[in-house]
């Protein structure tokens, strides 16, 4: 017997989980600020009144940078598990399909001309937008068989487009004045620096738009994953739907990339671990992924930022750290689970 | 001719002409030249040997390919102008087999058979749509039907061929087609899991008056499920008839090459064949 967490207990827990990671990173940082301060300087902030330091670092810092996260990783949980259903495979993510190289290309590309490289900033956006286009659109003409995506093909020319792109990246690294050097290492190996309201909202509203998008497709991606034959039988165009969660993810990728570099794992684990614990209904799996994708990313920063404070780590060395060997684990517990089933 | 012959021609079923199609790439025709009938409420066999098309006139029935000559018809209507889910509505396909990825239950998959019923203009919402007492009445009648419900909170991944298969079938039962389509469908399974998908098929016909269309490479099979068999020799239609009609010792003999036996079922009205050592 399948055992699952039902909906509603999913999310309240998953409702829980984000609360608390965004309480905890609120508090902590190199400036210590007790819990029981928040809501005095909460209010100091919502009146208007001059801030103090500590609210300046809680409303002006650390909020608009755990908002960004938890966009991220938000957005990258989706993303790959959508990726995952349109591939019909649980390891597929957008840094699989060379997605996220190629849109790592377009912005240190966009950087190196405009000279504002990890600055978040629409330059860098519209560059790493068209990187992760571009990836598409060779992904499509070199895997597209007279109008079909065969799901081998496809991987094979994302691992190939994968390898190319990022050797052009390590290739326009080299030209980097050494000055510049570490702040792009650490953006490439996926990073959230600093935010502002403004990147956050238009972030939220661009990526809200999306994550509704592929959310409204659920049930659809739910037949696809028993193949494009159940899926056309059962009234679902199969070509159509693919094509355009293809660009939808695509466009949310060129927009996290260009905002945090390449953070991993993500996009493999989140929807991996939900799917043991809730089942694969995308109706159900897509939105709890959006959730504990957001509070895993915004537990990352933390401990990227406090590990070995004051210096920073990249959050990508955390993700991959962190979320490597618990993919191994589940990966193993499943085996397990096959096994004695059988 | 009664009211009900009338009706039964005007509904027509399915009507091929000089039907084409070839596989991109290839020079071959997989199908060619190929004029048949169904007529609503029949059982047909599609029989021949292997390579002959059988299952490319399944997905063009299906709509799951479109022919490059000639015209497909269901119910006088073209069937590239039924959009793919008014066609969903009314044709149920089950598969030699599928490849499972993830963990969905049983009643998961069956439920998936009711997505082209659930009412929407668009498409966008339609999976959120809350599941009507009709749809939980189709899920539950198909898993009784296919004996699923002990199983039908497992995940698919931890049954056996045979209970995947008959949960294929399940799910084109929730699908409450007027033409049932199966492909192979028991190829892969023991004489139990044959014989409960091919009863709840015959139960179907005989019940509620769908129209069955079967794809088999066993003759045998074809011949004691089938009503009509249409033989199939590369690409074309070679047969059209009764199992008696069609399987007789000189057609096959000439057409697969190998010498066989034809004589009667000891218990069935039908036709057996045997091979000759």
């Amino acid at each position: 017997m399948t055992r699952r967490w039902s909906p509603a207990w999913l999310f309240t827990a998953s409702a829980l989980l984000l609360g608390g990671s965004i309480l905890l990173a609120l508090g902590w940082g190199s400036v210590a600020i007790p819990w029981g301060a928040i809501p005095s300087l909460f209010r100091q902030w919502v009146s208007g009144a001059p801030l103090s330091p500590p609210a300046m670092v809680l409303w002006e810092i650390r909020l608009p940078r755990i908002l960004l996260a938890g966009l991220i990783g938000g957005v990258l949980a989706v993303v790959g598990a959508s990726l995952q259903a349109l591939l019909r495979n649980a390891l597929a993510d957008p840094y699989v399909l060379g997605v996220s190289s190629g849109a790592a290309l377009g912005a240190v590309v966009g950087g190196l001309i405009s000279h504002s490289l990890h600055e978040a900033n629409l330059v860098l956006f519209l560059w790493a937008f068209g990187g992760s286009l571009l990836t598409l659109f060779i992904l499509y003409r070199i895997a597209s068989v007279h109008g079909l995506l065969p799901v081998q093909t496809l991987l094979l020319a994302g691992v190939v487009i994968n390898a190319i792109f990022s050797a052009l990246v390590l290739f326009a690294v080299a030209m980097v004045e050494p000055s510049r050097l570490f702040g792009l290492l650490s953006w490439l190996m996926g990073s959230i620096g600093s935010a502002d309201y403004r990147i956050v909202g238009l972030l939220f509203v661009y990526s809200l738009a999306g994550l509704l998008f592929l959310i409204g497709k659920a049930e659809q991606l739910n037949l696809l994953t028993l193949g494009d034959e159940s899926a056309q039988s059962l009234g679902v165009e199969p070509e159509r739907l693919k094509r355009l969660v293809f660009v939808v993810t695509a466009l949310l990728t060129g927009a996290v990339v260009s905002l945090s570099g390449m953070i991993g794992f993500i996009g493999m684990m989140v929807p991996h671990a939900l799917r043991l614990l809730v089942g694969p209904d995308h109706r159900v799996l897509l939105p709890a992924a959006a959730v504990v994708g957001a509070a895993f990313l915004i537990l990352a920063d933390l401990l990227a930022r406090s590990l070995l404070a004051p210096t920073e780590l990249p959050v990508g060395v955390i993700t991959a750290l962190l979320g490597g060997p618990f993919f191994l684990v589940l990966l193993w517990q499943r085996r397990q689970g096959a096994i004695v089933s059988e | 001719m009664s009211v009900n012959e009338l009706m039964e021609q005007t509904r027509a079923g399915y009507q091929l002409e000089n039907v084409g199609f070839r596989y991109p790439g290839r020079t071959e025709w997989a199908v060619r030249e190929l004029t048949l009938a169904i007529t609503p409420g029949d059982v047909v066999g599609i029989i021949g040997p292997n390579g002959s098309g059988k299952s490319t006139l399944l997905k063009l029935l299906a709509g799951l390919l479109r022919p490059q000559q000639g015209a497909v018809q269901l119910d006088g209507r073209l069937l590239g102008h039924y959009t793919i889910r008014a066609l969903a509505q009314r044709v149920a396909v089950v598969p030699q087999s599928v490849q499972f990825v993830f963990p969905f239950t049983v009643r998961e998959i069956v439920g998936m058979g009711r997505l082209p019923h659930r009412a929407a203009r668009s498409d966008w919402w339609r999976g959120w749509r809350p599941e009507r007492p009709a749809d939980r009445g189709a899920v539950q009648d198909a898993l009784s039907g296919m004996e699923l419900e002990p199983v039908a909170d497992r995940s698919i991944l931890e049954l056996s061929g045979g209970e995947r298969q008959k949960v294929l079938l399940a799910r084109s039962l929730a699908q409450q087609p007027s033409i049932l389509l199966l492909d192979e469908p028991t190829a892969a399974l023991d004489w139990h899991h044959q014989s409960v998908v091919y009863r709840r098929a015959r139960a179907l016909n005989q019940e509620q008056g769908v129209t069955v269309v079967l794809v088999s490479h066993d003759l045998n099979l074809a011949a004691l499920f089938a009503r009509r068999l249409v033989l199939l020799d590369r690409g074309r239609v070679r047969r059209v008839g009764t199992p008696d009609e069609v399987l007789t010792q000189a057609e096959l003999d000439a057409l697969y090459a190998q010498a066989v036996v034809v004589d009667r079922h000891p218990s069935a009205d039908a036709p057996r064949v045997t091979l000759r050592p």
